[in-house]
């Protein structure tokens, strides 16, 4: 038992000894001196949080069953590191301008801040390292238990749970108070990167340590050690290629997609410059924690009694050989593995947890917006609080739960498959501007589920959730759809089948439902900004304060929002950055901000090009005036429709606007009409009953006086005669209601006719009328005595209006095609030009003369000559008053 | 008696009979049968009633009676107003114009005299 004390106090002293680390960086942070913090050798050995006790333990053990096949943990990294730099780079660079907080936040934001994308890459991220936190207090737990054999045969498993949950613990209250210090959560975490750093050194140290006492202290030498080597089994084995090629893919992608790497690599780089460094730096130190890997575990097959635990020959061995304080070094190399990894992997969950599901929640519980700021970070600290503690919790859960049986690695890579299915959707939304929301909906869905059904749920053995029938014959008996032989596939190793299936269906249908669907315009803007993220900012410093830029773009701004807006959102950019007035700083938020705001106005690319434009540093990309051409066309596309729209709407308008001027014109009319007609029929009424009565009531009349009156009633009595058959007349041709007399006659006759009707008065003696008889010697086939009718009203108007001392009217008639035309034209003053406008209407009567008329002739007249086919009208520039009447020939009569 | 009446008329039938019927009860009958210059004929005769048409060539009665009312009050100048269109709005409009006594043609030539002696007496 003591020397479980002696490790619970050395425990305790590490881990005191990483908050005095953690706190030292963290003052000097706040006092300024932070550029030792800033090295690129920190940021590197902060990457070495890949290595966890999985690789601390778990590679001598991977290497003890499996071989060189280890080395395809360490060669996926390296890979990416040596090769991929650039492609990080941009990685970080996003990271940095869109100020990431996390994967879950990278990819909502990329995919037009889609919540629930966050949400679902979050619980992924959940799923996917809750094991592997399990793992990491599995293995501190083993690792106590190997001391307490050592010491004690009787240390129960009781101490082993409560180990785990004091660790458990301890880790939690160190991520809670390194990992939500800051009130900013925005800010970078100094302490527990430099506390993380100290930990890489403390287990590459130990590691170092033990395979030095291995290879020369107990086999004596390199050379013992390459003989030991070549005759074990472990240079032989079976090298399968295809297992190979997944297993450096599949830590190639967690490299890459894990959220704990992803929070070093991303959220905590201070200077994308610390890449270069970290390219060669970090596989180097990859190298070097391999190196021993190999002799430790071969010398521990050799040495330690068969059935021993590879996964704890690390520590097992320096016991075996007596050498407790290297055991003990070996024990805390094993516990900052896991401790790093634990901090770092809940610090990660719990920004996602508390971002994308929590803060959520509670604004939409609380009404959000409505509560000032300060209350907001409050509850984004209490929030990232209890996601740390839920996240530590979960993962000592499955610890218990699970019993903790399985081998390390196993549920390592199970766990690395699961967080690899988050590699298409960041790699295609890094690179590939066509990816969108529902594209990746789609392909982390497809390879959530076939991961799970195939590598997840058949993990945890045989008849445990999915039962041993299915898994041999497939659900439903569908063998196409068995776990680990997807459509008869068989003889794949279950981990390179899961591998291969999720991430390929993952990746196909990502792309095709990418491809059939389109962006938002918060995507396409987000897309541009991820894809082009070099041309959007050069370097960081190059979008730094400049007001003459400010200025510029507060100009276009005002131009494409209005003042107000322009002003509004400046202001309050200002505001936030903490600059009064209205010109903040062009940060990569604010023109990020700006972008959006104008993007509603002018579209996403146009807004980007103009920004950039005005910025500079950033030339526009022929991509983005592709775009920009493209939504232009699309724009100009929407408004002609809208033109076309509104010019069909203003046409109904203007119909109807007309239909109810006509309405209220024939109103009026009607008014007028009826006001008309009662004066036409009152007047000569007046006179008639004025008469008669004086005719009764007067006995002294003479008889001279008897006779007039008596014609003046008369006269009036034929007047109002007249009006009655002239307004049933009119009445019965308006409504169409006339049957035409068709019949056939020689023009010059019916004039004969109506010339002798008309001139029947005074003064008809004296009007001469001139005439050719040649010409109206034409046969006309219409209703003579409706043509008749209109002849007689033009030719006694013209008697009684012609206002010459020699009155004459001249009848011309010309033929004309498949009409007569027949003119009437007087040699008076003729009509002015407003009469003529109205003289065709009802009870228009011209000037003051009054010639007994109703004043209806003219309207039945048009009226007339419209039934007949033809028309009259009056014809100006004629010297006298001229009325043209024409008529279709008979032909067309015929046909009528 | 001699009480001069002007009446304001264009139908010839009309300025007949009204002129009978008053010059039989001794009244000096004076006719005028345009609108255009109404307002100064009115003006030169200073009669003690006007009798006038609503529909008269050149200016409606309405008008002419407006303008009068400018300078004569209803006590001033009695005036009477004929139309034969005897639509409601006419006897609104009358009545806004200032008119004293509003008759729709045709009338009884005993209800014309009366309502003439009754203007002037009053």
């Amino acid at each position: 038992m003591a020397t479980m004390n002696i490790l619970v106090a050395v425990c305790f002293v590490y881990v005191a000894f990483l908050f005095f680390v953690a706190f030292a960086a963290e003052r000097a942070a706040r006092q300024g001196r932070s550029g030792w913090l800033r090295s690129p050798m920190v940021y590197t050995l902060s990457l070495s949080i890949y290595c966890t006790a999985w690789t601390f333990y778990g590679a001598v053990g991977y290497a003890a069953r499996s071989g060189m096949e280890y080395l395809t943990i360490y060669i996926g990294p390296t890979l990416v590191m040596i090769g991929w730099w650039w492609g990080l780079r941009k990685l970080v660079r996003i990271g940095r301008t869109q100020r990431v907080t996390s994967i879950a936040d990278l990819i909502s934001s990329r995919y037009g801040k889609s919540n629930l994308l966050a949400i679902g890459v979050t619980v992924l991220a959940v799923i996917g390292t809750t094991p592997y936190i399990a793992l990491q207090l599995q293995s501190v737990t083993l690792s106590f238990s190997v001391f307490a054999d050592a010491a004690d045969k009787s240390g129960g498993m009781t101490d082993m749970d409560s180990t785990a949950l004091l660790v458990a613990m301890g880790l939690a209250l160190f991520t809670i108070l390194f990992g939500t210090r800051n009130l900013d959560v925005n800010e970078r975490h100094h302490g527990v990167v430099i506390a993380i750093a100290v930990e890489a050194i403390v287990k590459l140290f130990a590691l170092l340590a033990v395979g030095a006492f291995v290879v020369w202290g107990v086999v004596g030498g390199v050379g013992e050690m390459m003989a030991r080597i070549d005759a074990s089994d472990i240079g032989h084995w079976q090298m399968r290629g295809d297992r190979w090629a997944s297993l450096i893919f599949l830590s190639a992608a967690a490299f890459l997609c894990l959220p704990r790497m992803f929070q070093v690599m991303v959220v905590e780089n201070d200077d994308e410059g610390h890449l270069r460094t970290a390219s060669w730096a970090f596989p180097a130190y990859l190298m070097v924690m391999s190196l021993f890997v190999v002799p430790i575990a071969v010398t521990g097959l050799d040495l330690l009694p068969e059935g021993s635990n590879p996964d704890l020959f690390v520590l097992t061995l320096p016991l075996a050989m007596g050498k407790e304080g290297l055991a003990m070094l070996s024990f805390i190399g094993g516990f900052s593995s896991a401790t790093s990894m634990v901090i770092v992997a809940a610090l990660a969950l719990s920004t996602m947890v508390s971002n994308h599901i929590v803060m959520p929640i509670w604004l939409s519980v609380t009404g959000g917006g409505a509560s000032v700021s300060g209350d907001v970070r409050n509850v984004v600290i209490t929030s990232r609080r209890f996601s740390i503690a839920g996240v530590v919790v979960l993962g000592y859960l499955y610890f218990r739960v699970s019993g903790g049986g399985t081998a390390l690695a196993s549920i390592g890579l199970v766990s690395f498959a699961g967080v690899a299915q988050l590699l298409p959707v960041l790699l295609g939304g890094v690179f590939w501007r066509g990816a969108t929301r529902t594209g990746a909906f789609v392909g982390l869905s497809v390879g959530f589920v076939v991961w799970t059904y195939s590598l997840l749920l058949p993990s945890f053995g045989p008849d445990a959730v999915l039962s041993t029938q299915i898994l041999d014959q497939g659900p439903f008996g569908w063998s196409w759809l068995r776990p680990q032989a997807f459509f008869g596939i068989e003889g794949l190793d279950p981990l390179v089948h899961a591998i291969l299936w999720s991430i390929s269906l993952n990746g196909l249908s990502f792309v095709l439902a990418s491809m059939v669907g389109f962006p938002t315009p918060l995507e396409r803007l987000q897309g541009a900004q991820f894809v082009n993220v070099y041309e959007h900012s050069t370097t960081p410093q190059s979008w730094s304060g400049n007001a003459a830029q400010s200025e510029d773009l507060m100009i276009m701004s005002q131009r494409i929002l209005g003042a107000r807006e322009a002003q509004t959102l400046f202001e309050r950019e200002a505001k936030r950055q903490g600059v009064s007035g209205y010109l903040p700083d062009t940060t990569p938020d604010f023109l990020q901000a700006l972008e959006r705001a104008l993007s509603g106005s002018v579209g996403t690319a146009t807004a980007h090009a103009m920004i950039g434009q005005i910025v500079g540093g950033a030339s526009v990309s022929v991509e983005d005036l592709l775009a920009v051409a493209d939504e232009t066309a699309q724009m100009m596309e929407y408004s002609s429709r809208l033109e076309a729209k509104s010019d069909e709407q203003a046409r109904t308008a203007r119909q109807l606007r007309q239909a109810n001027e006509k309405l209220q014109q024939i109103s009026v009319q009607k008014d007028a009409f009826l006001s008309q007609v009662s004066h036409e029929l009152r007047t000569p009424m007046t006179s008639i009953r004025a008469f008669s009565e004086i005719l009764r009531d007067s006995e002294r009349l003479s008889e001279s006086e008897q006779v007039k009156y008596a014609s003046i009633i008369h006269d009036e009595a034929l007047r109002l005669t007249r009006l009655l058959d002239d307004l049933l007349d009119l009445s019965v041709l308006e409504n169409g209601q006339v049957n035409l007399n068709i019949q056939s006659g020689q023009l010059g006759r019916l004039l004969d006719h109506a010339i002798a009707s008309a001139l029947t008065g005074s003064g008809a003696e004296g009007f001469v009328i001139h005439r050719d008889s040649v010409l109206e010697a034409v046969r006309l086939t219409t209703d003579l005595d409706r043509l008749s009718q209109v002849f007689i009203n033009l030719i006694s108007n013209a008697q009684k209006y012609c206002d010459a001392d020699v009155p004459e009217l001249a009848i011309r008639v010309s033929p004309r095609d498949d009409r007569i035309v027949i003119d009437f034209v007087d040699n008076g003053s003729g009509i002015s030009k407003e009469d003529q406008a109205v003289i065709f209407e009802k009870f228009a009567r011209v000037g003051a003369m009054r010639a007994g008329g109703a004043g209806l002739g003219l309207a039945i007249c048009r009226e007339i000559m419209a039934r007949l086919g033809g028309s009259v009208s009056y014809l100006p520039g004629q010297g006298g008053a001229a009325f043209r009447v024409i008529l279709p020939t008979s032909q067309a009569m015929a046909a009528q | 008696m001699g009480k001069r009446v002007l009446l304001i008329e264009d139908e010839p039938n009309i300025i007949e009979a009204i002129s009978f019927i008053l010059s039989r009860d001794g009244w000096a009958v004076a006719t005028h049968s345009n609108g255009h210059d109404a307002v100064d004929v009115v003006e030169e005769a200073k009669p003690d009633l006007l009798i006038l048409d609503v529909m008269l060539p050149g200016k409606s009665g309405f008008e002419i009676l407006r303008h009068l009312r400018e300078n004569y009050g209803p006590q001033d100048l009695p005036v009477m107003m004929l139309t034969a269109r005897g639509q409601l709005k006419d006897r609104e409009m009358a009545e806004k114009a200032g008119v004293n006594r509003f008759m729709t043609k045709p009338f009884s030539n005993a209800e014309m005299l009366e309502a003439v002696r009754e203007l002037v007496a009053s």
